[in-house]
């Protein structure tokens, strides 16, 4: 404990005068508290020996060179008070009270509510009373103009300088990400109420468009072609992404060299590559040069062109993750590249390969451009993905709301709905799943592996037992039991 | 790497201290005497990593060959529309593949005005929801915040233009017969600066036709706006949050407020992270088809005026033209998709060295 501050001379003489006039109670404490010398507070080790060796002998003849405390006890007579303390005595109004660290106070609270009013009334008065401006936009934002001035006039009568800026601009940076979540809402719950309609009838998502004509109503057709197009195609875009997806994150992770370096780059090179670029490029490869229908398989590798940079792009980052420790203690207790890879990499970063690919698989399902080239357009059911049109959800949704009929119009909605249903279900899946860091492992995991370990050092323990019984001689004790 | 380590061991040494039931014992090399060789060590790799070390180059040659074929392929194709229209691909506005006139002068330009529309809106709104995520926001609500800009990111486009087409336009921005709304407004009061201006449309004329302002670059970018200004807010948000603490606590030691520390030290250290975003933004919103197909109603000539109806850019077109069946046309096609993917690529290429080389650094997943 350092010292910052050493008292003067004469503050000690000022507080060697105090003690003798005032703190006479020091030398009546209940002996039920002397000689606790772990409780003093702020004595370092030093003092404490100077206390100890106080008792006996005559009072120092310095004793103002010493702090406070030592000063305090030393100058007090009697063999009794061996290690005196001083206790800090309760504050005189009852028992201290937390504090409170938070940092909003009242003021803000009420400049904040007292600029909006303020804000808002003026707003509407200018609208109402004084000028012709009409328009809601425009309301909202010289209400909110306002509002910042008088905030910041507000501010300015409580705090000074640098204060001002500061409120403002949190002020301006909350409201920005909430209007921007706002949008974010507007288009969800836009999507959700105009696309609820359609669903409600139970034939939406269980037909195809083939009985319904361009004026039929909602009780006939719906977007059962759509719904299993998107599934096939992004099925099938996932059965090539992943595997080889992963497989080159790998590699470029475990072989590295010149050679992954310019893999990287080109992989980085085509994530720019605009979507309706690769849906382009299929069709001028596999349908018009190979001759491929308009199909769900020429769908699904457009969109497999467009996937598979993101997904090895991200699980590049996650696998570099994967702390290198781990992969060394693996390496050193002798497992082969392959094994580490396998049996430590691949589970550590699990969570993060799978959000990946959960996000990887929200944009390939959502993505228009591709399948509006390669996919054609149908009416029908069609499950076989290598022959004729199939449709998929943003396709449909695309070319419904196009229709001048309000019946197809609505079912457009409703597919967009869908849609937007399946990405948010796949999008919370991925928050769950992702939630956790590398290697952190949920409760069945845990315990998965739990078991594992225990089996393994079952077998272990029969294996050692089963050679020392190949090693003993005959007339030794029985086999040894498998310890548990 | 299962590399063993194999020390030069003295002939006279048998079967190691071991023995035969100590399989597990380690061979303790006999500790050299006189000199000090450097140990050799040689990594022997088994056949099982032979077949994954093969297996890993197959598929990043399999990635690799895919991504170049996509490259050389779509420059082959293209080669020969761009052998026919030689330079006037990039000065001709009309797009007539069939009698040989055709280029992107005019896409191009609706491209790119787009795409600044969108950037424009985008960055402020991307850096402030940024900053508070990273700086103001309660430590609670700061993880959901996140999961909502990156769910804003993985909204379907279509799901955007609908919004756009039957929300935005019809009831935010142009509204009514007269099309009241910020359009007119800006038509109104800056037409007089010339992007702003509107032709044929005269806004103080009280019986002039709204759908003028309809179909707009301006309404475009905006849908546009929306989803970039998730990928550009996470990558600055990354960025921000990396700002070292100890300058941090520096700036308020020094008796910084809050914005005083984000303005001496965030924002210095994110401006790499600030560019970067935005570059990253203006590459996707370069490539946005659907929707800019669905706002749109396009024009083949240069459309200067962002406020005016009818815009254009080079995803719509093909968008609009992939049915022409004619390879020719096609092929004119593939070389404005090679004109936009270029574009994007070089616009990538810059935003990623330019993360990169920034103070914060390559930790970003940019």
């Amino acid at each position: 404990m350092t010292e910052p501050h050493r008292p003067s001379p004469a503050e000690q003489r000022a507080m060697g005068e105090d003690i003798a006039a005032g703190d006479a109670p020091t030398a009546t404490i209940p002996s039920v508290r002397v000689g606790d010398t772990r409780t003093l507070p702020a004595v370092d080790a030093a003092e404490t020996t100077e206390l100890t060796a106080a008792p006996g002998a005559p009072p120092r003849p310095e004793p103002r060179s010493l702090p406070e405390v030592a000063t305090r006890i030393s100058t007090q007579p009697g063999p009794d008070l061996a290690g005196t303390t001083t206790l800090p005595r309760p504050s005189p109004g009852g028992p201290e009270r937390r504090r409170v660290t938070t940092t909003l106070r009242a003021t803000d609270y009420w400049a904040m509510l007292g600029a909006a009013a303020a804000a808002l009334a003026t707003a509407g008065l200018l609208y109402t009373q004084l000028t012709p401006f009409t328009g809601l936009l425009g309301f909202a934002v010289l209400s909110y103009l306002l509002f910042l001035g008088v905030y910041a006039l507000l501010v300015s009568l409580d705090e000074s300088g640098p204060a001002v800026p500061d409120r403002v601009a949190a002020a301006l940076a909350a409201t920005i990400a909430y209007v921007l979540l706002a949008g974010l809402a507007l288009v969800i719950v836009f999507t959700l109420v105009r696309g609820y309609e359609p669903l409600l009838f139970p034939n939406f998502l269980t037909q195809d468009m083939s009985l319904a004509g361009p004026l039929q109503g909602l009780e006939v057709g719906g977007i059962l072609h759509g719904i299993a197009g998107t599934l096939i195609e992004i099925a099938i875009a996932l059965a090539i992404t992943v595997p080889l997806g992963i497989l080159c994150a790998v590699f470029l992770n475990e072989l590295p060299g010149a050679f992954s370096r310019f893999v990287r780059t080109i992989v980085e090179a085509m994530t720019a590559l605009p979507s309706i670029v690769a849906g382009l490029f299929i069709y001028a490869t596999a349908i018009m040069l190979l001759g491929l229908d308009l199909s769900g398989f020429a769908a699904s590798l457009a969109i497999t062109v467009m996937m598979l940079p993101i997904v090895i792009r991200a699980a590049d980052v996650v696998i570099r993750l994967v702390p290198g420790t781990l992969r060394e203690a693996s390496l050193a207790l002798g497992a082969s590249q392959w094994r580490t890879v396998w049996h430590v990499t691949l589970p550590t970063a699990r969570s993060g390969l799978t959000t990946a690919v959960i996000l990887g698989t929200a944009r390939g399902i959502g993505e228009t451009s591709p399948v509006l080239i390669t996919a054609g357009f149908t009416t029908n059911l069609n499950l076989n993905p290598l022959e004729g049109p199939m449709v998929s959800l943003p396709l449909l949704a695309f070319r419904l709301i196009a229709s001048p009929e309000p019946a197809m119009i609505a079912r457009g909605f409703g597919a967009a709905f869908t849609l937007m249903v399946l990405v948010l279900v796949l999008f919370v899946l991925a928050r769950i799943i992702g939630g956790r860091g590398p290697g952190r492992l949920s409760r069945r995991q845990e315990h998965r592996r739990v078991r594992r370990s225990r089996r393994d050092a079952a077998r272990m323990a029969r294996r050692a037992a089963q050679r020392a019984n190949a090693y003993a001689l005959p007339s030794d004790a029985p086999a040894a039991e498998p310890p548990r | 790497m299962a590399a063993t380590v194999t020390a030069p061991l003295p002939p006279e040494d048998g079967g190691g201290p071991g023995g035969p039931d100590d399989p597990g014992g380690t061979v303790q090399p006999p500790p050299a005497e006189g000199e000090d060789a450097p140990r050799r060590v040689k990594a022997s790799i088994g056949p099982d990593d032979h077949v994954f070390r093969l297996l890993a180059r197959a598929g990043g040659f399999t990635v690799l060959a895919v991504m170049s074929l996509v490259g050389v392929f779509l420059t082959y194709q293209a080669w020969q529309a761009l052998q026919v229209a030689g330079w006037s691909f990039f000065t001709t506005s009309e797009w007539n593949p069939d009698s040989g006139v055709f280029g992107i002068a005019a896409v191009l330009t609706g491209t790119v005005l787009i795409a600044l529309v969108a950037v424009v809106i985008a960055v402020p709104l991307a850096v402030g929801t940024a900053l508070y995520i990273s700086e103001y926001a309660p430590r609670g609500l700061r993880r959901t915040l996140v999961s909502l800009v990156d769910l804003m990111a993985a909204v379907p486009s279509v799901v955007y233009g609908i919004w756009g087409l039957f929300l935005l336009q019809p009831e935010l921005l142009v509204v009514g017969p007269q099309g009241d709304g910020l359009p007119r407004w800006l038509a109104t009061y800056a037409g007089w600066i010339p992007i702003f201006r509107v032709d044929g449309f005269d806004p103080r004329d009280p019986i002039a036709a709204g759908t003028a302002l309809t179909s707009s670059t301006f309404i475009a970018g905006i849908v546009v706006a929306m989803m970039v200004t998730p990928i550009a807010c996470s990558v600055m948000r990354e960025v921000f949050s990396q700002a070292p603490a100890g300058e941090r606590e520096g700036a308020y030691a020094l008796g910084a407020t809050k914005w005083g520390m984000i303005r001496t030290v965030v924002l210095p250290f994110g401006t790499g992270g600030i560019i970067g975003g935005t570059m990253l933004g203006l590459g996707r919103a370069l490539g946005e088809t659907i929707g800019v197909y669905l706002i749109i109603s396009p024009v083949f000539e240069i459309q200067t005026h962002i406020l005016e109806n009818g815009a254009n850019s080079v995803s719509a077109l093909i968008a609009l033209r992939y049915g022409e069946a004619s390879p020719f046309a096609i092929s004119a096609l593939m070389a404005a998709g090679l004109a936009l993917f270029l574009m994007t690529l070089a616009v990538n290429f810059v935003a990623s060295s330019i993360i990169a080389r920034s103070r914060s650094g390559a930790a970003s997943d940019a």
